[in-house]
């Protein structure tokens, strides 16, 4: 039975013949997000202008009982965003407006399209940020921040969107606008905002979003440290925050990092630095004053063989485009890569590097170490070049190894990028049956029918009629053939 | 000889929520006792409310029915503390003054203050008391990184980890936090630390405009740990805190902007109301704080994080149930203006028959259907949380 067409017919009536897109060269665009190599057309693509057209979407889509899979600025690296193919895509890229920014309440209003740098920069004129930064800052949403929970190199003393959004108009996946959270802080009731910031687009899309905005710091300082190995630029960094320190920001690149980084984008790192450290510390300036007295003097004492301090912001923005641009940058070095993004307590980095070089060598596939290393956010890059027979599947297996290590170390499968399509199969290697079922109980409440996104994050779906208990056995949606344990 | 007779006790005199007596108390030392004892309570079909130190239970509507009594207080211990990486895992039964002397030594702190001595991690979590330092820190849903769970028909969940950067799966700690015991029993957390500050200092006055004062605060690069505010002393006290040199200078200008440098007030961090009496949270969007307190001050005794938007107000105990219902509703209304709620927190029996406890409720139907998905049978502490749930 064909619902795509009376879908299309409706939702062209409501909305405008230009807000929505059936013809298959045009789908192609949105075949994908930043994660290339998973690609379907969509059966449909929709791009409404505003709140009211979103939720209009949503309802037709749930009055239908078609799928659908929202899209910010489809910079996301886990799939998030791969359509649905007898789906909806549900294009959030033309509502771009910053609805508010009340700097006398911190916070901005914003629509989902609207791209995270540009808060930042609207709040600028008032002496304040938004804090959450991804390296996409200057593409990505925050539509799909908020999906994603996106975080950033200045997550570390900041936290993460989750920790920046206040309030959010979403729209379930029944077509109903539900507002949660607020200006205020601590609305009562659950925290359904706390739940659905991180959903990856499974529990409804935001039509509007409230974010805190965070007193734009009155002195940044930023320090750049090479080490010959990346043991001590490790041990550097335990230091830092073992004498108290929390730093906005540790970053660290290793050699193959450094290489691809000057390739790509000259940056001047020290030559031959086997590892190198970015500190930045921000705030009250006789603070910075003080602490960075100490986090030089930890880096010396750990080996740095050379220090930089940023002179002014041309000279720190040179610092950090090398490490913004890293993934890009390998591209200079090798003709396909996997960023992979895995979690680790930070205590267990030497190891665990130690172990990811193992794994390198035994497969003959190079990686290169980008890390958020204060928190112990990973993303090694795997390197390979398809075009040589098996070496794509090697570079997969390096790929998994590397999560593997991650669980094994008591962290994650993933600290930013999301589960989405491509790690879903790993969830059950960090949690248990009964903590995706639990997780799904929120999915039922929320999506009973499952059209929002399905078949992202969880490897099994829970058919939400099912009576809460133990299950035995297989799962029915297994038997059904309508779903596959992988 | 049932499940649930080996796992419960009869319940005694004092063993009540909010007003309402229990039959049975259970007292679980592990989170597989605890999964037994609610699975027991299931199939029993009882009702069940939660219980950790017991400075808050009554916070929240009685419960429609009650059973048994859950006690964490056997749950308890730091289950691990990695200083080098900032975290630790904590039973939910461990007071949080254990969590505190078990910290201190590595000069490491959860950043999350409590007023009532006894007060557990558990019940904090459950209902995301804060105090004045949230202003840097945040609250339980930014300190949290992982939770076990009970639920309602005795299966353990987890969710979150050990590491502080985690997007893998619902975030589920943030639902159970604030939930008021009403989705399920929290048997351990996973908190980020933070280092102890080398030093600290708090600037006090009593401004002639604390609007003024409050904007100045925040156009000021003293990035504050907490701003709180006295409605009946008029006095705004700052804490910051950092390198010794970095607070010296910060604390010279707030000298400048306020007046004093005289230490933390004595009405510091605890509720403006006595046992007995009726306390509320009052919250609001930040550029209203000032009209708020204002309002809220010719009701009610107010105090609170005027850095944040969150403040409590409270009624004497001798208050009279038609006073204080007016007075709630008159709360409710200039909160409401100020562009936040009013949530009765405690009360006196006779006022709580006369008040709504929480208020007007965004998002509802919604809520409803996540109590439905983790307590169909609507057994976990009943009527307690907004909407009857």
């Amino acid at each position: 039975m064909d619902r795509i067409g009376p879908l299309a017919a409706r939702l062209r009536a409501e909305l405008g013949p230009d807000r929505v897109i059936s013809d298959r060269q045009e789908l192609r665009t949105y075949e994908c997000d930043g994660l290339t190599h998973y690609r379907v057309v969509p059966a449909l693509a929709v791009l409404p202008r505003d709140h009211t057209e979103l939720a209009r979407t949503v309802r037709a889509c749930a009055d239908a009982g078609v799928p659908f899979v929202a899209r910010g600025s489809g910079t996301g690296l886990s799939g998030g965003a791969l359509p649905h193919a007898d789906g909806v895509l549900v294009v959030t890229s033309r509502m771009r407006a910053i609805v508010e920014v009340a700097p006398d309440d911190e916070r901005a209003v914003v629509e989902p399209g609207v791209i995270n740098v540009q808060v930042s920069r609207a709040a600028a004129p008032f002496g304040y940020y938004y804090a959450p930064d991804p390296s996409s800052q200057q593409i990505c949403s925050i539509g799909g921040n908020v999906a994603e929970n996106s975080g950033g190199a200045h997550c570390l003393k900041y936290g993460f969107t989750t920790n920046h959004v206040t309030g959010a108009t979403v729209v379930t996946p029944d077509g109903e606008v539900v507002r949660l959270g607020g200006r205020a802080p601590d609305t009562p009731g659950y925290d359904l905002l706390g739940a659905f910031v991180g959903s990856e687009g499974t529990l409804g899309i935001a039509t509007e979003v409230t974010v805190r905005l965070v007193r734009a710091p009155e002195t940044i300082r930023t320090l750049l440290a090479a080490f010959h190995t990346t043991d001590q630029a490790g041990a550097a960094t335990s230091a830092i925050i073992a004498a108290g320190v929390v730093p906005a920001a540790v970053e660290m690149m290793d050699a193959l990092a450094i290489e691809a980084a000057e390739a790509a984008v000259n940056c001047g790192y020290p030559p031959g630095a086997g590892a190198v450290l970015i500190v930045e510390l921000d705030g009250p300036a006789a603070e910075v004053r003080a602490q960075f007295a100490q986090v030089t003097a930890l880096c010396e004492e750990n080996d740095a063989f050379e220090l930089r301090i940023a002179a002014d912001d041309a000279e720190r923005a040179l610092f950090w485009k090398g490490r913004k641009s890293a993934f890009a940058a390998v591209g200079r070095i090798s003709p396909d890569y996997i960023v992979q993004d895995g979690v680790i307590p930070r205590t267990a980095l030497p190891q665990v590097l130690r172990r990811i070089g193992e794994v390198s060598a035994e497969h003959g596939v190079r990686v290169a170490n980008v890390f958020h290393a204060g928190d112990g956010n990973l993303h090694p890059l795997v390197l390979f070049d398809d075009a040589v027979p098996g070496e794509a599947e090697r570079a997969e297996q390096v790929s998994g190894a590397i999560l593997d290590l991650c669980i094994e170390h008591g962290g994650s499968i993933t600290g930013e990028h999301g589960v989405g399509v491509d790690k879903a199969r790993y969830m059950p290697r960090m949690f248990t049956a009964d903590d995706l079922d639990t997780m799904q109980l929120v999915r039922c409440a929320f999506d009973p029918d499952g059209l929002s996104n399905p078949g992202k994050v969880f490897p099994t779906p829970r058919l939400c009629g099912e009576v809460p208990g133990r299950r035995k056995g297989t799962h029915p949606a297994q038997e059904a053939g309508l779903a596959e344990i992988f | 000889m049932t499940a649930l007779d080996e796992l419960t006790e009869p319940a005694k005199d004092d063993d009540a929520v909010a007003g309402v007596p229990a039959r049975l108390v259970a007292a679980p030392t592990s989170t597989a006792q605890a999964s037994a004892v609610l699975r027991a309570a299931a199939d029993a079909g009882l009702a069940v409310a939660f219980r950790g130190g017991g400075t808050k239970l009554d916070w929240g509507a009685p419960p429609r029915r009650l059973d048994l009594i859950v006690d964490t207080r056997g749950l308890t211990g730091v289950v691990e503390h990695a200083a080098g990486d900032l975290i630790a895992v904590v039973r939910a039964g461990t007071p949080m003054a254990e969590v505190r002397e078990h910290l201190g030594p590595a000069g490491q702190q959860l950043a999350l203050d409590t007023s009532e001595a006894g007060a557990t991690v558990g019940g904090t979590v459950a209902v995301s008391a804060s105090g004045p330092r949230r202003q840097l820190y945040g609250t339980a849903r930014d300190l949290v990184i992982g939770m076990t769970v009970v639920r309602a028909d005795g299966t353990v969940a987890h969710s979150g980890g050990k590491v502080v950067k985690n997007v893998a799966g619902y975030d589920l700690a943030k639902l159970f936090t604030g939930a008021y015991g009403t989705l399920g029993l929290i048997t351990r957390c996973a908190f980020r630390l933070h280092p102890r500050p080398g030093a600290e200092a708090v600037v006090r006055a009593a401004p002639p405009d604390l609007g003024a004062a409050l904007a100045a605060i925040r156009a000021a690069q003293v990035v504050p740990s907490a701003v709180e505010v006295d409605g009946e002393t008029g006095e705004v006290a700052v804490l910051v805190e950092g390198t010794p040199a970095g607070v010296r200078d910060r604390a010279a200008t707030l000298v400048r902007i306020l007046g004093d440098d005289a230490g933390r007030p004595h009405w510091w961090g605890t509720y403006p109301w006595e046992p007995g009496g009726t306390g509320l949270k009052l919250t609001a969007a930040l550029s209203r704080v000032p009209a708020l307190v204002v309002r809220a001050a010719a009701l009610a005794r107010v105090r609170g994080s005027a850095g944040t938007g969150v403040l409590y107000a409270g009624l004497p105990p001798d208050t009279a149930p038609d006073e204080a219902a007016d007075a709630v509703a008159e709360l409710r209304a200039a909160a409401g203006d100020a562009g936040g709620h009013a949530v009765v927190l405690t009360a006196p029996a006779e006022v709580r028959a006369g008040v709504d406890m929480w208020g007007p409720v965004d998002g509802l139907a919604l809520m409803r259907r996540v109590k439905q998905q983790f307590d169909p049978d609507a057994r976990l502490a009943p009527g307690r949380f907004v909407g009857g749930i």
